[in-house]
Parts: C-alpha cells; sequence; structure tokens
C-alpha cells in the first residue's frame, strides 16, 4: 500500500514537472530567439573583448526567473543548498520573511522590499528576476541596462580600484563596481559597499556590508556568454559561495526591443489592497 | 506508509509552488490543488505589476451577487502567454476557474478563463 501510494506521488510529481517544464518551454518573449530555435547551430568564434548587444536567457525567458532563491542554491530544504551560515548570518536571515520558498509567509506579511518598489539592488536584481538585458561598452565601462524593474548599473573598467568599505563609504543601493578583462574573452567584476537592506535573493538570503559579489561573464562564442556570480561575505557566510553558475545568454538582433517592466508604487498599492490583504485574510478592505 | 503519504503531499506542495515561477510571491495564501469553476460577469481587468488581476461578480444560489478577485502574473509574462491588456470587456461572462486562497475571501488565483465563444486563456502556457 505504501509502495502504491510512493509510486502514485511519484506519478503526480513527474506530471507536474513536466506540467512546469511545458509552460516554461511554450512561453517566450515575442521576437526573441532562443537556443530551441537554432538546433543544428554551430556559433562562430566569440569576438574579442566584447560582451555588447542584447541579451537573452538562451534556454527561454524563465530560465533564470529564480522565485525560490539564487538559481545555483535556492532554498529547497536540500542538504546540498544549505548556505555557510555563520551565527550573525543566520540571525539576519531569519529576520528576512520572504514570500517564496519553505519560510514563506503570506505576501502581505512579507518584509521583502521589492514588491513595495523599495530598490532591488544588486545582486538581488539578477538573482531574482534575470530578464532581458542590454550591455554597453565604452572606453571606460561596462553598461547594463536590465527589463526587470527598468534599472541600469555601471562597472568602471578604466583601472580604478574599488573603494575602501569601511564606515566612511556611503552605502548604494547597487554598490561600487570595477572590472577588468582576465583574457580576452572572460570579463571578471567585483562589486562592493551595496547597502545592506537589499536581499540578495528573492527567498531573503541576507548579505552584511563587508560582502563582495564578484560576475564572471564569459564570451564562449558568437551567440553566448555564460554568467557566474559569486557571493563573498565572511561575516555572514563563511566561505564563498556561487549563486548563479554559469548562467546562459544568447544575443538577440540588435533590432530586439526591450520591453517596459516597471514597478509602481500605486498600482502595487491597489493590488495589496484589492487582493493580497483578502488573500492574508488582513484588511478587511473590501 | 504515514511518511510515502507525507512525502507525497511536500512533494506536491513542493511542485506546486515552483511551477508558478513567473509570480512575485509564493502558494503560502492558496489552497494549493483546490480549484474552483464559477459562471461570472467581468467588471474589471486590471493590468498592472506586480500581478495583473480580474475582478468578476457571480451570482450565489440564494441569488446575492458575491465579486472575486483573481490574479494572474506580470503584464510581460501575461502577453508571453497570449493575454493582452484588451483580453476582457466589462459585463462579458466568463466561466472562470481558480484556486482559491485558504482565508475564505472571494480571491484566489486565476487558472484558465473560457468565453463565451469558446474561447480559452490560460495562465500556464
Amino acid at each position: 500500500m505504501s509502495r502504491r501510494l510512493a509510486l502514485a506521488g511519484l506519478t503526480a510529481a513527474g506530471v507536474l514537472c513536466l506540467s512546469v517544464v511545458a509552460s516554461n518551454q511554450a512561453t517566450r518573449v515575442p521576437g526573441a530567439q532562443y537556443d530551441s530555435d537554432f538546433p543544428n547551430e554551430k556559433p562562430g568564434p566569440a569576438p574579442r573583448r566584447d560582451l555588447s548587444g542584447i541579451w537573452e536567457p538562451a534556454r527561454g525567458p524563465g530560465d533564470a526567473i529564480q522565485a525560490t532563491g539564487a538559481k545555483a542554491m535556492p532554498d529547497s530544504g536540500r542538504p546540498e543548498h544549505q548556505l555557510p551560515f555563520t551565527p550573525e548570518g543566520l540571525k539576519a536571515n531569519l529576520a528576512n520573511k520572504p514570500a517564496w520558498g519553505p519560510r514563506a509567509v503570506a505576501s502581505a506579511l512579507s518584509n521583502d522590499p521589492q514588491p513595495t518598489c523599495e530598490p532591488q539592488g544588486w545582486p538581488r536584481l539578477i538573482l531574482h528576476n534575470y530578464r532581458t538585458a542590454q550591455i554597453a561598452q565604452t572606453p571606460k565601462q561596462m553598461l547594463f541596462l536590465y527589463q526587470f524593474n527598468r534599472k541600469w548599473r555601471n562597472i568602471w573598467t578604466d583601472g580604478r580600484a574599488n573603494p575602501k568599505v569601511d564606515d566612511f563609504l556611503e552605502p548604494r543601493w547597487w554598490g561600487y563596481s570595477v572590472g577588468r578583462w582576465q583574457d580576452d574573452y572572460t570579463f571578471v567584476a567585483e562589486t562592493v559597499g551595496m547597502d545592506e537592506r537589499t536581499w540578495l535573493d528573492n527567498v531573503g538570503r541576507p548579505h552584511s556590508w563587508e560582502a563582495r559579489v564578484e560576475e564572471r561573464y564569459v564570451r564562449r562564442d558568437a551567440v553566448h556568454i555564460d554568467v557566474t556570480i559569486t557571493i563573498d561575505d565572511p561575516t555572514f557566510y563563511s566561505k564563498p559561495w556561487v549563486a548563479l553558475d554559469k548562467l546562459a545568454l544568447r544575443l538577440q538582433p540588435d533590432t530586439f526591443d526591450i520591453r517596459e517592466m516597471e514597478c509602481s508604487p500605486s498600482e502595487f498599492a491597489r493590488y495589496q489592497k484589492e487582493f493580497a490583504e483578502p488573500a492574508a485574510g488582513v484588511g478587511g478592505q473590501r | 506508509m504515514k511518511h510515502a503519504a507525507t512525502a507525497f503531499i511536500t512533494t506536491l506542495v513542493i511542485l506546486a509552488g515552483s511551477g508558478s515561477t513567473i509570480a512575485h510571491h509564493g502558494a503560502a495564501t492558496f489552497d494549493t490543488g483546490k480549484e474552483l469553476t464559477m459562471q461570472g460577469t467581468v467588471t474589471e481587468w486590471v493590468w498592472s505589476n506586480p500581478h495583473c488581476f480580474l475582478k468578476f461578480d457571480v451570482m450565489e444560489k440564494d441569488g446575492t451577487v458575491r465579486g472575486w478577485t483573481v490574479e494572474t502574473s506580470n503584464p510581460p509574462d501575461m502577453v508571453n502567454r497570449g493575454w493582452s491588456r484588451r483580453s476582457f470587456k466589462g459585463g462579458e461572462k466568463v466561466t472562470v476557474v481558480v484556486e482559491p486562497v485558504k482565508s475564505g475571501n472571494p480571491v484566489g488565483r486565476l487558472l484558465t478563463v473560457t468565453f463565451g465563444d469558446g474561447k480559452v486563456l490560460s495562465t500556464r502556457g
């Protein structure tokens, strides 16, 4: 009986898994190109020292929407996804009340700053919703324009060093970023000085003032970049951990128009009043 | 057997939550797996972030009218699924399948809508 029940569970789980996969495959950004559109593709060689262009998750728009936490380390409850929290980090993590993951509360009861249009900051933006993004290079900067919440950031490439992280440094939602080409096809950047009010991901992983975020872009070929994000925060985590592991982005035609996705406080307030609060059984405004 | 049942239910809950990867919040408020099918009259289709939502009236058995509010995903993801800000007209008769919330209030997650001409819109792809 127990074996039969387990089998039924596995079957149901399989059906649900397939429906999730099918759902992700079925959706696409109109006009975008994905790897599945080019089954026999043999991409040309990577251009030298060039990340410029409009980029979309290569496996489809859902591939980098990380509702349950950073893609390489989701809050799954599985041992391999347990983060190496320090006692201070664990305390900070428990203070965050996410609306997703095993610790999820009703969205009306969450203290997630993101839905209310508070700045998501770096690296939460791409560890939550890595949607279409444009990269532009100037002689001294790498500029990133993100669809999600219509944000932008810059990485200095003029040889300067990042500022010293101390009590006098002004916190920034998006931190201070510098980067360099490690070789002709690998660009590495480091960001420091991120405001501690921001979360690292959608399930409330925190970061301290001492956090450093490394982003690594490998131009694999003519149409792909692989992105890796590593969190190094010895105050909250006993060792560095990889949050995004070689996420594949695909180059889009240079005529591809990035769609708008903006956070509106008034739209959120209405959603909260008419949906989220009644959903949670609080507020009573109906 | 108790363990198998627990594992089964846990698996379903986790998968149901992971399926909604486009939402800005999880499934904590929803009565996961429960579905209600209702005939309703559209009162408003709100095209906004973080979620679009449909408002419609349902005639109860006792003749009273109950207003429902059911959410979908955000505008760009709804466009990806073939929806638009003009998907509904006020006063339109529709059949709506909803995953309700646990609180008992007339709110929930919209799963499918069937229009009078038989056209179906789904939030699942």
